[in-house]
């Protein structure tokens, strides 16, 4: 069985709620991968999602840009990326998604990318400037059993996420803001509504995302859904030494139990 | 050839173009379609657009015959379709003036743009001052150190201008960070994208609005020359003036069509261009279609001596244009664009945009091959005023007593 799906699960089966901290491939060198990796594994994080620098990222705020232009200062590549987890793969236990955008993966060549990914042991991919209307070339991914995981957003219409979560993947994920990524203080009033009419919808755990930062906004969240994902501020924290907020902010996570 | 439909309904020519955007903008992108597929059947809009275009932009524009250019190449005659005498003097303006009144059929009340030189910039802010839309324009910092002249306009014009720092500060990351701002205020604004660039159903409007070119084209020369021009010219940056010119032609097998890309300091340099020479297919700002990249697929910088040149990718459509081998493209280095831009305005008196003038320098070259008796027409698509302190730091002015 995939190994993100088995997490999810027993997740559901020990009624826990989810939590994917969002990390940069090569932010701070790709030796230090494996550490950050062990770390999240050990603090509780229920999968990782591991960014591909990308130089053109429409989809992400200041702190991601910032992280994705220091990884490519430091020369990353996203085969060097898949390479560096090939190497660690049996060190480590904690399921992989890769978020990158359409364009690192074509440039790659779409077989081999899934062959590598296999090797990789990589669970999922997220691409977020990839629509369900442009998926059909991306299919082999999910054909060789790697899951592709879908957005639905507060502008997606009853209609649209009926849909996307119609053929969904692994997990949902729920964007939380009309923006881009980063931190935020305060959240739209909708959001518990929404966060609800797509988990009425969807066949699969629905995860929250984009914004969230601090514990109070992950309590907030998992009492409508499966589970928070959090890029910008588990960002910061590895950038600044403050592991110790991320292992709160996961913390924060185990506080409810599914209702 | 069989009759030309592209794109089709999901917005792809042949497997380029398409909606590679962040889910959020979808119901935008959606509503975008079927307010414009609306438009095109509402005479109320068309006769609005023709009134603008006519009392407002001053088409229709002449399509000059070059006489002098003419009997200096020895070969075509070379007609000139005059895009310089738009009211903002370039093309740009007949794609702004369609979006914002689309913007107003949309009820929405708040436009942003990219630009890189500040001509899209211009265009835009001048059609949301007539119209009364809120207007926010992104630029690059290096581009708004290097046109301080369009920044003042843009800002006399009541617009907003935006210095963009992220990435390398120049037109592409002024299009991210736009379209991250649109993710964000979707609900209220509209992205007046200034080329066939961009997601389905951008390349599609920007082409039909840009079409006015080629429609008037090809009913001028018919008229003046009872036959269809043997050959078309024109610049690309993204490709606007060029699709809107063209593509009135794509069925007449008769006509050549040439797109001409800026190679900068030349194709053996990493200093130019011309994406579709030297890129590769890729997504860049939400479609498929060729860009300039590495191996890792991280964009790379393209670089000409205008900056409307100044582009890594160029529009889906021509992506397939040239796959198909419809339109041949080729390419103009700084020098010869300069030398162009000096010969138009002491042969015909008429200072093109440094844009136009890699047109211009082909269409010469291109004239001299063909024989006497053809017809060839270069789009002129804007004019030089813009690019005159660009061309004295190079050339340099003669002294005067
Ligand atoms: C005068 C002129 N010509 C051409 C271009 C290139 O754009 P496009 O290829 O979309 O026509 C520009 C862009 O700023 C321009 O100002």
């Amino acid at each position: 069985m995939n190994k993100l799906t088995k997490a999810l699960e027993d997740c559901q089966t020990n009624q826990e709620k989810a939590f994917i901290p969002y990390i940069m491939a090569g932010d701070g060198g790709l030796d230090r991968l494996k550490s950050q990796l062990l770390f999240l594994e050990k603090s509780g994080a229920t999968a990782v999602e591991l960014g591909i620098p990308f130089s053109d990222p429409v989809a992400d705020g200041p702190v991601i840009q910032q992280a994705g232009i220091r990884s490519l200062k430091n020369g990353t590549t996203l085969k060097d990326v898949l390479k560096k987890v090939m190497e660690i793969k049996n060190d480590v236990n904690i399921p992989i998604i890769l978020m990158g955008y359409s364009n690192s993966i074509m440039a790659y060549g779409l077989k081999e990318f899934t062959e590598d990914c296999l090797q990789a042991g990589i669970s999922g991919c997220i691409i977020p400037d990839l629509p369900i209307e442009e998926e059909a070339i991306f299919s082999s991914i999910k054909t060789a059993g790697i899951l592709l995981i879908r957005l639905v957003t507060l502008t997606s219409s009853q209609e649209r996420i009926t849909e996307i979560t119609a053929g969904a993947e692994g997990f949902i994920y729920a964007v939380t803001v009309k923006g881009i990524t980063g931190t935020r203080d305060v959240f739209g009033g909708e959001l518990g509504g929404y966060l609800k009419k797509v988990k009425d919808l969807s066949p699969v755990p629905v995860l929250a995302g984009f914004g969230i930062s601090t514990p109070d906004h992950v309590r907030d969240a998992i009492q409508s859904c499966d589970g928070v994902i959090v890029g910008s501020k588990i960002i910061e924290c590895f950038e600044t030494g403050k592991e110790n907020q991320i292992s709160e902010l996961i913390q924060a996570s185990k506080g409810l139990v599914r209702k | 050839m069989s009759t030309y439909t592209q794109p089709d309904k999901t917005g792809h020519f042949g497997a380029y173009g398409g909606r590679f955007v962040p889910e959020t903008l979808m119901a935008a992108i959606t509503e975008l379609e079927e307010v414009y597929d609306q438009s095109k059947k509402d005479p109320e809009f068309q006769e609005q657009l023709s009134y603008y275009l006519k009392q407002y932009i001053g088409r229709e524009t002449p399509l000059y015959f070059a006489e002098n250019l003419t009997k200096l190449a020895g070969g075509a005659d070379i007609y000139l379709k005059r895009e310089d005498l738009n009211h903002t003097g370039a093309h740009k303006i007949n794609n702004t003036i369609g979006q914002a009144l689309l913007t107003q059929k949309m009820g929405k009340k708040k436009v942003i743009a990219e630009t890189g030189a500040g001509q899209h910039g211009v265009a835009t802010a001048t059609v949301c001052a007539l119209l009364k839309l809120e207007c926010i324009i992104f630029m690059g910092e290096e581009d708004i150190r290097r046109q301080k002249l369009n920044v003042f306009r843009m800002e006399l014009l009541g617009a907003k201008v935006i210095s963009v720092s992220q990435g390398s500060g120049t037109l592409k990351d002024a299009v991210n960070e736009a379209l991250r701002y649109w993710v964000a205020n979707v609900d209220d604004t509209h992205y007046i994208m200034g080329s066939v660039l961009g997601p389905h159903p951008f390349p599609v409007i920007v082409r039909d609005f840009q079409s006015v070119i080629g429609k008037e084209t090809k009913r001028q020369y018919t008229e003046a020359v009872h036959s269809l021009p043997d050959a078309v010219v024109a610049c690309i940056g993204g490709g606007s003036n060029a699709m809107g010119m063209f593509y009135p032609f794509i069925e007449d097998e008769t006509v050549k069509l040439y797109g001409v890309e800026a190679a900068g300091h030349g194709l053996d340099t990493h200093l130019h261009a011309s994406s579709l020479t030297k890129g590769k297919p890729g997504v860049l700002h939400g479609a498929f279609m060729y860009v300039l990249q590495n191996e890792d697929g991280q964009i790379q910088e393209a670089h000409s001596i205008s900056a409307g040149l100044d582009y890594p990718g160029v529009g889906p459509e021509h992506s397939y244009l040239k796959d198909t081998n419809r339109v041949e493209y080729t390419s103009v280095t700084d020098d010869e664009a300069l030398e162009a831009l000096v010969m138009l305005s002491r042969e015909e008196g008429i200072i093109p945009a440094l844009e136009s003038s890699h047109a211009i320098s082909y269409g010469l070259k291109l004239a001299k091959e063909m024989g006497k008796g053809t017809g060839l027409v270069i789009c002129l698509s804007g004019r030089g005023d813009k690019d005159v302190e660009t061309v004295q730091s190079l050339i340099g002015g003669s002294e005067h007593e």
